[in-house]
């Protein structure tokens, strides 16, 4: 009898040699004249054990990582088809704690199913939730997203439903929906983890939205950057039209649904939805104005939903369980759960999906394992490259929007990057300015200008040249960059300049201290 | 002046009649291909440098023919995207992460090493033709960092020693394999 074996067709998996090990594995069982069935899943997200392979026994699936092409032939020869015993042998993967102990709500099927197999999806829950939301009114469809209290996982938290609701009340013949898998922030990776392993459940999440607000045609904003996820999802795209769940009559029902993948090109701005939608018009990718909201007025000036992957994707199992099933997982107004994403410096990366009120603590040191380098934390930025970055007395914060934003940070797209003790804070400082220079769209002065400027202060400040006066200039430059942007580019990127010399203020006196002393 | 001097009108030739063959239809392929797609013109400027490996400034004036636009709006959208790229780039195209959650783990350190290496500054092409160094702000690889992508192929927890195995690596199966290497090996 055939053994199936799963091993990942995921970016980083792949990165770390997944193609070379499904190679020497299909190859040394031929040799070996062994029957062997590989399936090419997504990744589980625990990246300190990939390439992780896993062997489908009596037993459930038997875990085997990190796996390298070299270690085949010795697998096999401990008889890991039948989950033999070998050093690299993890046991029964569901019971590896990291994943044990996560509450995977929207990212369940990651790294268990084939990901582009309709039946698979099927057969594991997938369109159970349009199922339900093909026999409700549109508006008990906006309702259950609105009760299940999901916020935009993006970054700006904004609920779900409220802006379904608005798009629902639009006049409009045509309605579209945009999501937006830019996914710009550095330390993130999970829409690309839910792209590679279950696009399904993204194009599922679209559809039920297009049903809720009356859109009949949706966009996939890709980053460029992710071409492993482009193919997964250009695959899924022409299933689901094959298989009927996409095109003019969505599973017989009548409604139609028709949804297109668009390549960004390499633009953080276009992250940020008007952006975006000037970007699918075929424009430059600059800010537009707000009022009107995209709501309203967004793509081709019609009513539109831009919504997140993970927001989109968090949907049908809220259709599927209920409004009342999501809610119950949280803390305060932060409701279900967030793919977090262990990310930088850490012992054990990858993508933690719990309920929202864990601690950073419990993140860092319980999943992640302190850093890889060993040595000591010494600072985290959360929220991608304008969030704020916290030293080690904030670690006891919990995991909610409300909690984060009073201690001056940001939850953001729940993206964690961990810095050990080598960290230079003032070359952290320096680099938001420039990352901001870099990427701004352009459109207002204080973003434009005053990035490059805030480079040149942090390098006379660091050079120790009338220190006092840069950073009384510097912290002058960042308020005006706070108040005075138009998007939050340019309002944000003081946060991790500012909280940089706030806790870490002895990495900016370094020239100073050194000239003192050697006076 | 004598009256024999004639006065030459100069005729406006049709766009694009100059540009090279391949160039030419490159650009018209893409342009028929997507014409009819809501905005347009980011998925025919990735259609002509997925089979150019640039968009040659020469190609903007028939860009903008054929889609009724100004030479000046198709130059503000290639110009505005970082990947859009009006140099040719070598053999391959090396994108080498940047951003933070790299910086963690010796990005900065790998930067300087590549320059080195390759004997360019970003955006620049090793003298050999081989390779162009581009940045890169995220490859969504950011638990395996350092990381980079060569052309279409990710590799994580790069250091210097294999960075240096992998520009070998690549010019040898480059050689052999016409070209696409695919898979990664190690
Ligand atoms: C500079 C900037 C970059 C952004 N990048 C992203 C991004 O990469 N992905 C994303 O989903 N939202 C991003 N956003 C947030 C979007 O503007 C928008 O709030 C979001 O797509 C709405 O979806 P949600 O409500 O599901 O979060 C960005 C915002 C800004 C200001
Ligand atoms: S803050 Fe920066 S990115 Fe945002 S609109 Fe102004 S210039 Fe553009
Ligand atoms: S903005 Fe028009 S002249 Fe400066
Ligand atoms: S920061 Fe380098 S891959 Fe994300």
């Amino acid at each position: 009898m055939s053994v199936t074996i799963y091993i990942p067709r995921e970016a980083t998996a792949l990165s770390l040699g997944a193609h070379a090990v499904a190679r020497a594995l299909s190859d040394e069982a031929a040799r070996r004249k062994e029957s062997v069935q590989v399936v090419r899943t997504g990744s589980r997200g625990l990246f300190w054990l990939e390439p992780l392979v896993e062997v489908q026994t009596g037993e459930g699936r038997i875990a085997y990582g990190p796996v390298q092409a070299a270690d085949i032939p010795s697998l096999f020869a401990a008889g890991f088809l039948k989950g033999g015993k070998h050093a690299l042998n993890l046991g029964a993967v569901e019971s590896i704690p990291y994943l044990k102990n996560q509450e995977r709500l929207t990212c369940g099927r990651l790294g268990v199913i084939d990901p582009v197999s309709l039946d698979d999806y099927r057969a594991h829950g997938g369109y159970e939730g349009l199922k339900n939301a093909l026999a409700m009114e549109p508006a008990a469809i906006v309702k259950a997203v609105t009760d299940s209290g999901l916020r935009g996982r993006g970054g700006a938290a904004f609920p779900t439903g409220i802006k379904w609701k608005t798009v629902h009340d639009a006049p409009g013949p045509q309605k579209y929906i945009v999501c937006n898998a830019d996914e710009g922030d550095s330390g993130t990776f999970s829409d690309r983890l839910l792209m590679e392993g279950d696009p399904f459940c993204l194009i599922e999440g679209m559809t039920i939205a297009g049903l809720a607000v009356g859109a009949t045609r949706g966009y996939i904003y890709l980053r460029c950057e992710y071409p492993h996820a482009h193919d997964t999802m250009t695959q899924a795209i022409a299933s689901a039209y094959a298989g009927g769940y996409l095109g003019p009559d969505v599973t017989g029902s009548g409604r139609a649904f028709d949804l297109q993948l668009r390549l960004g090109a390499g633009a953080y701005i276009c992250g940020e939805e008007t952006s975006l939608l000037e970007s699918l018009e075929g424009r430059r990718g600059q800010i537009r104005f707000k009022p009107p909201l995209p709501a309203l007025k967004g793509l081709f000036g019609c009513p539109t939903v831009v919504n997140n992957v993970i927001s989109f994707a968090s949907v049908p199992i809220i259709l599927q369980r209920g409004a009342q099933f999501y809610r119950d997982y949280g803390m305060g107004r932060s409701r279900g759960s967030l793919p977090i994403q262990l990310a930088g410096n850490i012992a054990r990366g990858g993508l933690v999906e719990r309920a929202f009120g864990v601690s950073l603590r419990e993140l860092l040191y319980d999943y992640g394992g302190g850093t890889r380098s060993g040595r000591p934390i010494r600072a985290v930025q959360v929220g991608g490259p304008l969030g704020a970055y916290w030293p080690e007395s904030k670690f006891d914060t919990p995991l909610d929007y409300e909690a984060f934003a009073a201690g001056g940070g940001m939850l953001g797209h729940g993206g964690i990057v961990v810095f050990d003790d080598t960290v230079d804070m003032a070359a952290q400082a320096r680099y938001a300015m420039e990352f901001c220079a870099i990427e701004s769209c352009g459109k207002c002065t204080p973003c434009r200008i005053g990035s490059t400027r805030g480079v040149e202060v942090i390098d006379r400040l660091v050079a120790g040249d009338r220190a006092a006066m840069q950073q009384t200039l510097l912290r002058d430059l960042c308020d005006t960059m706070l108040n005075g942007s138009l998007c939050a580019l340019g309002g944000l990127t003081p946060y991790p300049v500012l909280s940089a010399i706030d806790y870490f203020p002895e990495d900016f006196s370094k020239a100073a201290a050194l000239e003192a002393a050697t006076r | 002046m004598s009256a024999r001097k004639r006065v030459t009108i100069p005729i406006r030739i049709e766009p694009g009649s100059d540009l090279p063959a391949a160039e030419r239809a490159a650009v018209l392929e893409a342009v028929n291909r997507n014409r009819a797609l809501e905005g347009a013109l980011l998925p025919i400027l990735h259609a002509i440098q997925d089979r150019l490996g640039w968009i040659p400034p020469r190609t903007l004036p028939l860009i903008a023919y054929e889609l009724n636009l100004s030479r000046a709006e198709v130059h503000g959208v290639v110009s505005f995207y970082h990947y859009f790229r009006q140099h040719q780039p070598g053999e391959h195209v090396i994108f080498l992460c940047r951003a933070e959650a790299c910086q963690a783990v010796g990005a900065v350190a790998l930067e300087a090493h590549a320059k080195r290496a390759l004997g360019v500054e970003f955006h620049g092409t090793s003298g050999d033709g081989r390779y162009t160094l581009e940045p890169v702000y995220c490859l969504g690889n950011c638990a395996s960092g350092p990381s980079l992508m060569i052309d279409r192929e990710l590799h994580g927890r790069m250091t210097p020693e294999r960075f240096d195995e992998l520009i070998g690596a690549t010019s040898t199966s480059a050689a052999s394999a016409s070209g696409s290497a695919s898979g990664s090996a190690t």
